[in-house]
């Protein structure tokens, strides 16, 4: 149960968390139907980015179909648009966005954005008999280094897998404390001679194991279902994992020895683990956060962990680049258990 | 020095004053009875000779040590059982004496001889899960864990609550060969009947002792004489003698009542003051007290 469930999610999550922005719904309002507005649909068409959910005439039918989620973006082509084209006016088009749904909304508008200025340069050229190597223009072209076919599985499995480690391992151990405390076995082991260090040790080595086992089983699945790519060190990402875990490990730990019931243990769990995701950097990138809250990133042990197992896999970076990330996930780690020793009491 | 002594220890939960004042102590190789109804006091008096708990006023020493300074000592040298079952009931009943032996540094084998007896019993369900036993091989089990290392003191909260009465005979009759073995043990207990068994009670209420003594001591300081009575309409009779000016106090006793009475009196003189219509199998005895009517006669006191 423990292994298979989060490999479940690994699958599942990296298929459906994508930021790519495909089959926007658009609906055309073709008022002039002329050589130039069809060309421009086909040319619409003919990507896979668009859906076309409509030809229609009336604005007031499209708006109707954007209220009932038929559509993401109305593209209305005005009456007489070639002739004032080819007249050498400037004819203008309008572009009604459903902003609902911001993704969709902004990258959807600017794929079609980019459609049509190029589809308007290509006329340009044609009808106007501008050569375009007359032109002394800055041509753009772009590569992206380290995910050259933007594969988004190459940037969400890393992260995703150490989502999931950090996840099961603080419930895990958020759980376990507070359970001997409610079955009462916490009680007979008191008074015993045992220490408490070595009480939060028995409690930290099987999870640690665990949380390794997790990420083993986790990038053996990503390297078969989604041919991620291993660029660094595997040694090395093994080694910060297993920091990172002992300190996720103490965090939870620490929730546990203050929770007095598993109920209150799981839902301060929760809470912390929500923070930690949605401050991640897991779907929006820290360097897009506030100030204060990059800052704040730097105490979350989850956005080192994905830091790092992108870094690692994606960039191939090796120990020296990774010194930040090491050196705060250490620190928290002696934090978080030291704190959780030190907060075990035996005595009431 | 004996083996436990508390002073004047007071502890309070927020506004409940759990113990008031508590001092006893206990001998090496004795058998001590702490009774009491749920409630009393009792547990919370374990936990802080336990040193699970601090006491808010008042001094404790288990074995020699003092419960608040030298409480890593006492751990190594007290076995304790909670009332309620504390082993990990996922571990087979060999892996949990094996676990609690490592803890304190021991072997199972090292001390064998003191838990022979009782492990004898449970031996041939050793590879049973702790929490797929009865309720008796379970105290049998959480007693063998408490014994493992050795312990100069024993501290067994409430062992034989839920726990049928043929197991209940066999823990307390265990409990005399390891007080002949010099370990001083001390043992709650709600139930009456079990307090014959120790060899000095403490009777406790609302965290305060009432009376401390053996068995027999606490028996003959029933102050009035005492009578069984049973009718066949027993809760009429009830009220009938507890309007009665002789009356001491009538209480129902399974079914007998018993009567106390300031003065003696014999049984045609009780006889005498009823009506015996009421009654045609009225049946009326002089009797000795037992621990429980000393107890309630206490407890009306307080």
């Amino acid at each position: 149960m423990m292994t298979i469930l989060p490999i479940f999610q690994l699958i599942v999550l990296s298929n459906a968390a994508t930021n790519e922005v495909k089959e926007v719904k658009i609906i055309l309002l073709d008022h002039d139907l002329s050589e130039i507005s069809r060309n421009l649909t086909r040319k619409i068409t003919a990507s896979d980015h668009f859906k076309l959910t409509g030809s229609l005439f009336s604005k007031k039918q499209a708006l109707e179909k954007m209220q009932a989620n038929e559509a993401d973006i109305i593209l209305e082509i005005p009456n007489r648009f070639e002739k004032e084209f080819i007249r050498g006016e400037k004819p203008a088009i309008q572009m009604l966005v459903n902003a609902i749904n911001g993704q969709q909304a902004t990258v959807g508008s600017g794929y079609l954005r980019n459609i049509i200025s190029t589809y308007s340069q290509d006329i340009l050229s044609e009808v106007h008999w501008v050569p375009q190597s007359n032109h002394s223009s800055i041509s753009i072209s772009t590569r992206y280094w380290y995910n050259p076919l933007l594969k988004y599985t190459d940037f969400m499995v890393p992260g995703i897998l150490a989502e999931l480690t950090a996840l099961l391992t603080i419930v895990l151990t958020a759980m376990n404390v507070v359970r001997e405390r409610e079955i009462g076995t916490i009680e007979q082991i008191n008074v015993t001679p045992i220490k408490k260090w070595q009480f939060i040790m028995g409690k930290l080595i099987p999870f640690l194991c665990v949380g390794m086992f997790i990420m083993t089983v986790g990038l053996t699945v990503g390297k078969i279902i989604f041919h991620i790519p291993m660029a660094g060190s595997l040694i090395l990402l093994f080694v910060y994992a297993f920091v990172n875990i002992i300190a996720v490990l103490g965090f939870g730990l620490l929730i546990s020895n203050f929770a007095d019931t598993q109920q209150q243990a799981i839902f301060v769990a929760f809470f912390f683990i929500l923070i930690f995701i949605l401050m991640s950097g897991l779907f929006t990138p820290i360097e897009s956060m506030p100030t204060w809250a990059q800052h704040l990133t730097k105490v979350n042990p989850l956005a080192h962990f994905i830091a790092v197992s992108r870094k690692v896999l994606m960039k191939g970076s090796g120990f020296v680049d990774l010194t930040s990330e090491f050196a705060y996930t250490l620190i928290l780690a002696i934090v978080f258990n030291v704190s959780a020793i030190w907060s075990y009491k035996k005595q009431e | 020095m004996p083996a436990i002594e508390v002073n004047n220890t007071s502890r309070t939960y927020g506004k409940v004053q759990a113990l008031n004042s508590i001092s006893l102590s206990v001998e090496y190789g004795e058998l001590f009875g702490l009774i009491g109804p749920d409630g009393a006091g009792k547990s919370t008096l374990f936990r802080i000779l336990t040193t699970l708990l601090l006491a808010d006023t008042g001094t404790a020493s288990v074995a020699g040590h003092d419960v608040v300074q030298s409480y890593r000592q006492i751990r190594k040298e007290v076995g304790y059982m909670p009332g309620r079952f504390s082993l990990y009931q996922d571990l087979t009943v060999e892996e949990n004496l094996r676990f609690f032996a490592t803890i304190f540094n021991t072997t199972i084998e090292e001390n064998y001889n003191l838990i022979k007896d009782i492990y004898e019993q449970i031996e041939p369900f050793k590879k049973r899960p702790a929490g797929k036993l009865s309720g008796g091989m379970k105290q049998k089990l959480a007693l063998s864990c408490a014994l493992i290392h050795k312990p100069k003191v024993l501290f067994l909260d409430e062992p034989t609550t839920g726990v049928d009465a043929v197991s209940r005979q066999e823990f307390w009759d265990m409990l005399k060969n390891l007080k002949e073995k010099g370990i001083a043990i001390l043992v709650s207990t709600p139930y009456m009947d079990e307090a014959s068994l120790c060899d000095r009670i403490a009777l406790i209420q609302s965290g305060k002792i009432l009376q401390t003594d053996t068995p027999e001591e606490i028996v003959k300081s029933y102050p009035s004489p005492l009578y069984a009575i049973r009718s066949n309409n027993n809760y009429e009779l009830l009220k009938v003698l507890r309007d009665k000016n002789y009356t001491k106090s009538a209480l129902p006793f399974g079914e007998y009542l018993h009567l106390a009475t300031h003065t003696s009196m014999g049984v045609d003189e009780i006889i005498s003051t009823l009506n015996t219509g009421n009654y045609p199998d009225l049946e009326i005895k002089p009797i000795k007290p037992d621990i429980e009517d000393l107890f309630l006669e206490l407890s009306r006191e307080v």
